[in-house]
């Protein structure tokens, strides 16, 4: 970074392998410089199928801890490999 | 007309092709980055199938998680890279224009709506703060007699909910807490919708999803903000960052 640095980057940190795709969906939906493109992809409706996406978190999300169970919820489950 | 599409992650003012290089596959659908300059701003780019983009532009809105989640991967790996080293103002995701052309046209008309975004973002991070029920913290319920009566039922029923609000309310209380110590330290804030359990997989409830931008000499402050916080009975704070500043990259007033 040209001027000032920033705080020391953790590399585990920053990986984004170890960002939590429902945090990084939480940016990317609502974040980011928008620009009205050639070609719109709506990401607009995204928001309503956001259910969904528990199968997809699943792979990141932090592993519930012993003895704690999720209330009266279905557990996610397994994502694919490729979502990964 | 080329087949292919311009989509672009990130604009840079002082990018060089060094910063790209080391990326080659990692873009959307495997693209190399590359920069494209223009009106005194680089647009880091590459290049992605138009008949792709074109189909999944005709949905009204996007249902396949699948491609979202490799595209928003790929976006975000591309911006994290570079932005890691450079200052840069993200674009939103699957921006894409026809050709380089278009996005030297986009440098040069937005350059002092992007040159404002960056000199804003310059030597600064954005950090996540999330509060979250802690799992135990209402009252003890009292072992689950079976009920002998639809009444008694409803009747232990709302209680439970009752308690469980109250929860909620408190660590409400000790979030805007939290909000508070945060923001005195940060140059802005925006809150993100707490997050659904179902998507967590966690049990406890979340009560802030906040996001602050943080000059990169308060971050160790930011961190003992959060420590101070660790062992709270009744709401959980979790640390997320630094990010490239995704919630503070919008143009001026549409932010």
């Amino acid at each position: 970074m040209t001027g000032a640095e920033l705080a020391p980057r953790s590399t585990s940190l920053f990986g984004d392998r170890e960002v939590a795709l429902v945090d990084l969906l939480d940016r990317l939906l609502a974040g980011g410089v928008v620009l009205t493109g050639d070609i719109t992809i709506s990401l607009a409706g995204v928001d309503l199928v956001r259910v969904s996406l528990r199968a997809l978190v699943t792979s990141i999300a932090p592993a519930v801890e012993p003895g704690e169970e999720l209330p009266g919820e279905v557990l996610p489950g397994e994502a694919p490999d490729a979502l990964r | 007309m080329s087949d292919a599409l311009s989509y672009v992650y990130a604009v840079g003012r002082d990018l060089a092709d060094g910063d790209v290089a080391d990326l080659s596959g990692a873009g959307v659908n495997e693209g190399d980055p590359r920069l494209v300059v223009a009106g005194g701003l680089q647009a880091v780019v590459s290049d992605v199938p138009r008949e792709e983009f074109e189909a999944r532009a005709l949905d009204d809105k996007l249902e396949d998680l699948g491609w979202l989640a490799a595209t928003a991967r790929a976006h975000h790996h591309v911006v994290d890279a570079v932005g890691s080293r450079r200052t840069v103002a993200p674009l939103s995701l699957a921006t894409v224009y026809f050709d380089d052309d278009r996005v030297r046209e986009l440098l040069t008309v937005g350059a002092a709506a992007l040159t404002e975004v960056l000199g804003r973002l310059a030597g600064r991070a954005e950090w996540g703060v999330k509060v979250s029920v802690r799992a135990g913290s209402a009252p003890e319920q009292a072992p689950a007699a079976r009920p002998r009566s639809g009444a008694e039922y409803l009747r232990s029923r709302s209680r439970a909910l009752r308690e469980g609000d109250q929860a909620v309310t408190r660590a409400e209380a000790d979030a805007e807490e939290v909000d508070a110590a945060v923001r005195a330290l940060a140059v802005d804030a925006r809150r993100h919708r707490p997050q659904e359990r179902s998507l967590t997989g966690r049990p406890e409830r979340m009560v802030l999803n906040g996001a602050y931008l943080v000059d990169g000499d308060a971050a160790e402050a930011l961190a003992g903000i959060v420590a101070s916080w660790a062992d709270h009975p009744r709401v959980r704070v979790e640390l997320t960052g630094p990010w490239v500043p995704y919630s503070f990259a919008g143009l001026e007033g549409s932010s």
